[in-house]
Order: C-alpha cells, then structure tokens, then sequence
C-alpha cells in the first residue's frame, strides 16, 4: 500500500528497507524527521541515537560501520561543518559495512546560518555523492547508495534540499527489508590512520572516484531525456536536484520546446563519459541548479579537457541567481531566455494595502522571554554584550537580546574574545541547554582555564525546541523515547569551576533578575541557568485578564513583543488563542491592569 | 488540481495539507506537498503547497496556478494572491492575527480580496473552531467551509474520513464538527 511520506520519512524507510543497523544523529533543519522516523519504525534491533552533536553521531557510526554494520548518519549541512574532523579522515580510512551520510541542505536558507553546498564538500572529501530530486527518488536512491558504498568500502553522502526533505509524496514501501546484518570488529592495521597508510589511501581514492567517473556514467540515476524530438538539439539544460523538478515545470509551462536534458544525481564523481556523449553536437548548455555552479564547473573542466566546443551558461554566467532558492518563476526566465523562446507574460503588479511584516518570534509563554527580560533589567544602564547562540533564543535579537549569532555553541567563547577586545564589558552569553551540550562545554572550559569573565546564561527549556522538540543528555530519554542518564547542566559547570551557579525559575521575576546581578558581579565564570519548560509542550493555564484601568501605555508590548498582547483602541488586546496565561506581562505592567485569572 | 495553503506559522497548515493529501491518495490521486518547517513556524509567513494529479513536477505552485487558495488569515491572503491563476477561487477567514510589528487594518484586506476573487468565501473560521470547542481546529473548519462552499474537490465526508484516518482520537471530535460547521 502506498503510504504518504515526507522526503526525510522515505529516506529514513529506505534506511531501514536497505537494512541499517545503526543510526546516529543530531536534529538540524531540514532532517530532523530522518532520524525521528527510524527511531519510530525501526526493528528491536536497530539501534538509533539522537549524539551529543554530529561529531560524535559520524564517530559512533564509523565504528558501526568498521564492524560491518549498514549505517546512516544524520544532520543538516552546517552539522557537516562539525563532523568534517571524522569525516574527513574516515573518507580515507573507509568502511567496512555500508555507510551514508545524510546531510540535507538548506537554499534560501530558510533556516540556517549559511547556504554552503554539501555537494561542493563531497568534491573536498573526495566522497562520492547522492542529490535526489524528489522523495520518491530519495527513497530508491538510498539503497543504492548502500550498495555503492559497501561496493567500494566508503562512506557516501547523500544530500536532499528543504524541498526534498519537507515535501510528501505517495511511496509505495515494501513490507520486505534486509535483515541487519550482526556486527564484526576484525583487528587490523586498516583502522588506524598513520601518514604511511593515508599516502597510500589517498592515491586509491583519487583512482576509484576516476573509476565512478566512468561506473556513475550508467547509473541510472543519471539520465538523459528529451522534448519535442530534441534529441539532436544544439542547446541542452543539464539540472540537479530540485532544479530538475523546476526545470521541468518550466519546460511545461513554455510549451515543451525541443531540447534535451541531462539530469544528473551523482554530481561528484561527474559521470564523465555520459555527459560527454550527451553534449555530441551540443553547442550551448544551461546548467540549472541551486547553491554551488557545481555541475557547471564540472562541463567547464570536461570541456577544457576533451577540447568541446561548447558554451556552459548557468550562475557563472547570470543566467540564473548565484545566491538564494531556487523558483520555477526563475527557471522559466532564464530557460526561456537561453532557448529563445516567449517567456510567459509577468502578472501586473497590483498595488496592495500595505502587508504586515511577520519576523519569526519567541512563541507567547516562552521561557526565554522570561530569561530575557531578567537578564536585560539586571544589566540596565551598564554597558553589557548579550551573546546569542543557535536555536528558538536566537529569536531573542526582537528583543535585543542577540547581539552576536555565529554557529553552534560559539556565543560562549565570542563574548570572551569581545571582552579580550572591550575589557569594561560585561558579557553575557546565551546557550540553549541542548547546544549547551552540542558544542558549550569546551568554551566554558576555555572561559575558566584563560581566567575569563563571563555570565553564562543556559536557557534550559528541557528539549531541543527549535528542529521539533527532541530529547538531549539533560531531558533524562533516549532517542527510542526510553530512559536515559539525565546529565545535569549545574553539576558540570560546578565541575569546570564555575561560580556562582544559579538556578532560577524565569517567571520568578524579581529572582530571575537578582540571579542576573549576583552573577554578573562575580569575579570569574559565573552562570545562571533559566530552568522552565518549553511553552509548547506544558497545558496552557487561563489567559490573562485586562483590566479597566489599562492606559494603554504600551510598555508590555514594547519590552516583550509577545505574540499575544496587541495594540487595542483604549487598551491592550489579549489574544486568548495564543496567551498561555504565563503571567509575565502582569510583572511588567506599570498599573496592574494586567492580571492572571486564577490570582 | 492545485491549491495553495497560507497563513502564519502554529495556524496549523500542515496539518491541513496532510489532511487533503490523505483524500487525494484515499481518491486513487497522486498527490505531492511541500511544507514550511522550521523557523517561519514561530509566527512567520508559511504555505503549504498541494498538487493533485499526474502532471506536475516542481514542489512549489507558480504564479498564477493555484485552482484555490486556502487562508488562514487576511493579511496572508492578499499576499498569497498572486499564486492564485485567473478565475480561481479563495476561501479566506476573515479573523486576522496581527503581527508583532504592528496591526492591520482586516477591512481593507477584505475589500482589496473583494474586489480582486470573483469566486470568493468569507468566513470567520476562527469563531466556528471555538464554538466547535478549540480555536486549534482552524484548519478543519477552513476545509470544511472549502468543501461546503464545492471549490475542494472533495467532500465533507472525505475529509471526514481523512480525519479519521489521521487524526488520534481525543482530537476527532472537534475537527469532524468544525469540518461539518456543526456548531
């Protein structure tokens, strides 16, 4: 029966269809569901792991893989930036039983840092790699690239867009999977990287991904089409990944001129011979892609090499956006452009009533607000950094809350080198509690070894909220929703000599706010640990009340932006369909018009 | 059939794309969705995109190609428009939910809509979801209203099914009200 399935769904039932043994992780959009979904539909004896971080996720399946075990590791393309360490050497070392990396990438980005090319990385770690157009192809294509990559004893990565990842799609997945196969570690000199071995290594590698130059060549995953009897067209697109499926809806929509196309699904190694013979005759491409010109320098070097006579149009060239995600609206323009064909008229700008800006913001109810708020009041009229990091706080920048946003675990050790810069700084550093324990640890560690001065801020909301709530080393449950070693926060930073450690209920207003100044008025490393649960996972209580006697000053919309509380004609408006009757604006109202129901 | 779902994020769109792919594919259809997850969740702009049928290939609806537009709120109506191909049609609720920048006007929303969709369904969605017992069911009143008004492709007992199919118990209830307008 045809079940409807996300990409990351497919990809994760693929996994397990192909006989994955071991699936290690940590959540990033967009492949978070990847993971969740194996943990949801594995067999008893799979075993599936939310890690620490991705360095740690690559490092345990590396060693599942040594024994001979099917694997798949997951994450989203700045998570690559963090297992590049063990990725990097494990491409020479390789692998025993099959291992792909998923990492899913983000054009747009919609929700991420940068808008690096996963695709651009296989070329750096010399790994072959997978680029699905859809989730229906996602699910084929993982098996297959199981079997690439036991055929030739490396890990592989496999790499979706948003687009892949977070659409659905009608898959039929068969009942049948391959059994996991038991695991063997065998003692061998192999598994030990020394500059001999890696010499040694490295020239295979460069040999084999020649040879996939040539095998990936009739793959079917690579394949040519053609429209309206182009087969002998002069001009060809050559597409990747959602580009294709773009492609393709502009091809649709401009009438189907004749033209032919390569679509290619292994953008390294380039199949090499099949896009030789495809560009027979061919005089001008179009290469239609998103992120890197990826294929585009690929034909560029295939036809510097083989001394073609053709033309490589794509980003390079302008025809289409270097930056930013793709639209079929782009496609068409640039195809139309490059066939000479009539693109379809533009529809008329229509001037429409001004449209409210919508940033992304803190959910009303939320904890960090709280956090926030305190941390804010404490530090009123000094002069203090606020460090933001990744995850729901870096939403705390509305409030003013997030001067520096850089990557993973970074606001800790940032604000150091702010204070290195502007020694009459306080600095504060937010961290949420799972990227505390992602990559926060060592800069605290850093911060207390090179005699810092600090106030780490963990906003522990007891999950990992943005990517979906997911469980952590502090939540106490494993990634199998069992039991797990509940690691606490304040006992580690005890440990790594930081003092004071405070823990404090944000919503204990005036406590939270004395928390903030004790802390920062310690000599060395101080921390405040902000302990409530995510507003998304508690039962909202009864929303607040306004009451007559509002003066519709405004001071609780301007100091919390909370999604609830609205400008009204005579006095603020309570949403009751978003308050959670969390009772911080009544804290802050000068008058006392606002006020919880049950107080 | 293509149908283009907006609104602001937590309204629940996905949940509303899920439901009518649960129909396409209950009908025989093929069907593909593409969602916004992740950050724009937290009250930003997001839209579901629905294809129906054998012949599309791109995730996301062009302009002007969407047979119906489905919103969750004013503002995101008028900025979704432009999806909308010629002659569709738009079920829109007419409760807004201002943005933390500051507040709209709905009135002249609702007139540039007006004025704009010939085939056009008012409907406070939000105030049927509460008399139905929980302002969540939004989006299973605004299909209901969709599938009422004939602009769907499905019917009321389709997606009452798809609800069933879909959805855990404790929440039926509601939903199968708000689909049915009983309140």
């Amino acid at each position: 029966m045809k079940e409807l399935l996300m990409g990351n769904e497919a990809i994760a039932l693929g996994a397990l269809c192909a006989g994955v043994g071991v699936v290690t992780g940590y959540p990033g959009t967009p492949s978070t569901e990847a993971l969740e979904t194996c943990a949801k539909r594995r067999t008893e004896d799979v075993h599936v792991e939310w890690s620490v971080n991705e360095k740690s996720a690559l490092e345990v399946a590396a060693g599942a893989a040594y024994t001979g075990k099917r694997t798949l590791v997951t994450m989203k393309q700045v998570g690559l930036n963090v297992a590049s360490d063990p990725l990097m050497s494990l491409a020479y070392i390789g692998v025993k039983g099959g291992m792909v990396v998923l990492v899913a990438d983000d054009p747009g980005p919609i929700s991420s840092q940068t808008e690096q090319d996963t695709r651009t990385f296989a070329m750096y770690s010399k790994l072959p790699v997978f680029d699905p157009s859809t989730p229906e192809e996602a699910f084929e294509m993982i098996g297959e690239a199981y079997e690439f990559s036991e055929k030739y004893g490396t890990p592989v990565l496999f790499r979706p867009t948003t687009r892949v990842c977070h659409a659905t799609a009608l898959i039929d997945v068969p009942e049948a999977r391959r059994p996991v196969q038991p695991g063997t570690f065998e003692k061998s000199p192999r598994w030990g990287i020394f500059p001999r071995l890696a010499l040694e290594n490295h020239r295979k590698i460069e040999a084999r991904n020649r040879e996939l130059e040539t095998v990936f060549s009739t793959y079917a995953g690579n394949r040519v089409t053609a429209l309206s009897g182009g087969e002998n067209a002069k001009q060809a697109l050559v597409t990747s990944g959602v580009g294709d499926r773009y492609a393709a809806e502009a091809l649709k929509m401009l009438g189907s001129p004749a033209v032919k196309i390569l679509r290619v699904a292994t953008p390294f190694p380039f199949p090499n011979r099949l896009a030789e013979s495809f560009l027979a005759g061919v005089e001008e491409v179009l290469c239609v892609e998103e992120l890197d010109p990826v294929l585009e320098r690929a034909l560029l070097q295939l036809a510097g090499e083989k001394h073609l006579s053709v033309t490589v149009r794509g980003k390079r060239t302008g025809d289409l956006p270097a930056a930013g995600e793709y639209t079929t609206e782009c496609v068409r323009a640039a195809v139309a452009k490059f066939l000479g064909v009539p693109d379809l008229p533009a529809p008329e700008a229509e001037k429409t009533p001004a449209l409210p800006v919508r940033p992304p913001v803190l959910c009303a109810g939320c904890p960090h607000r709280a956090s926030f708020y305190a941390v804010r009041e404490a530090a009123k009229g000094k002069k203090a950094l606020f460090a933001g990091d990744i995850g729901c706080y870096t939403l705390g920048n509305a409030m003013g809350m997030s001067d520096t946003c850089l990557c993973m675990g970074a606001g800790i050790t940032v604000a150091q080198g702010v204070r290195r810069g502007e020694p009459d700084m306080h600095t504060f550093s937010f961290v949420g509690d799972s990227t505390f324990f992602h990559t926060g640890i060592p800069g605290v560690i850093n911060a207390v070894y090179n005699g810092a001065k600090e106030t780490v801020v963990v906003l522990d909301n007891d999950t990992t909220a943005m990517t979906g709530h997911q469980p952590h080393p502090g939540t106490g449950v494993s990634a199998i929703g069992g039991a797990a070693e509940k690691i606490s926060i304040p006992k580690i930073l005890e440990a790594v000599g930081v003092s004071p450690v405070i823990t404090v209920d944000p919503f204990d207003v005036q406590a939270a706010i004395q928390a903030a100044r004790d802390a920062m008025e310690a000599p060395g490393v101080s921390a405040v640990i902000y302990k409530s649960p995510c507003a998304a996972r508690i039962r909202p209580q009864k929303p607040v009340a306004v009451w007559e006697n509002c003066v519709n000053c405004g001071k609780c919309i301007r100091e919390l932006g909370c999604p609830a509380l609205r400008r009204g004609e005579n006095a603020v408006a309570v949403d009751t369909t978003l308050c959670t009757g969390c009772g911080l604006c009544t804290d802050i109202c000068p008058v006392g018009a606002l006020q919880k129901e049950d107080a | 059939m293509d149908i283009l779902l907006c609104g602001v994020g937590g309204q629940g769109t996905v949940l509303a794309s899920k439901l009518l792919a649960q129909c396409a594919a209950a009908k025989g259809l093929p069907v593909h969705t593409a969602e916004t997850i992740g950050m724009a969740q937290r009250g930003g702009c997001v839209a579901s995109h629905v294809r129906i049928g054998a012949d599309t290939a791109a995730p996301l609806l062009p302009f002007g190609t969407a047979d119906l537009l489905i919103a969750f709120e004013p503002a995101e109506a008028v900025r979704a428009l432009p999806y909308l191909k010629q002659g569709g049609a738009a079920v829109v609720n007419t409760r807004p939910l201002q943005a933390v920048t500051g507040n709209y006007e709905p009135a002249e929303m609702l007139d540039y809509l007006t004025a704009h969709v010939a085939n056009l369904t008012l409907c406070d969605a939000t105030g049927a979801a509460e008399r139905c017992g929980n302002s969540k069911a939004l989006n299973s009143a605004l299909l209901g209203e969709a599938a009422r008004a004939g602009v769907l492709g499905f019917d009321v007992g389709e997606l009452c099914a798809a609800v069933e199919a879909l959805l855990p118990e404790r929440h039926r209830a509601v939903n199968l009200a708000a689909i049915r307008g009983n309140f």
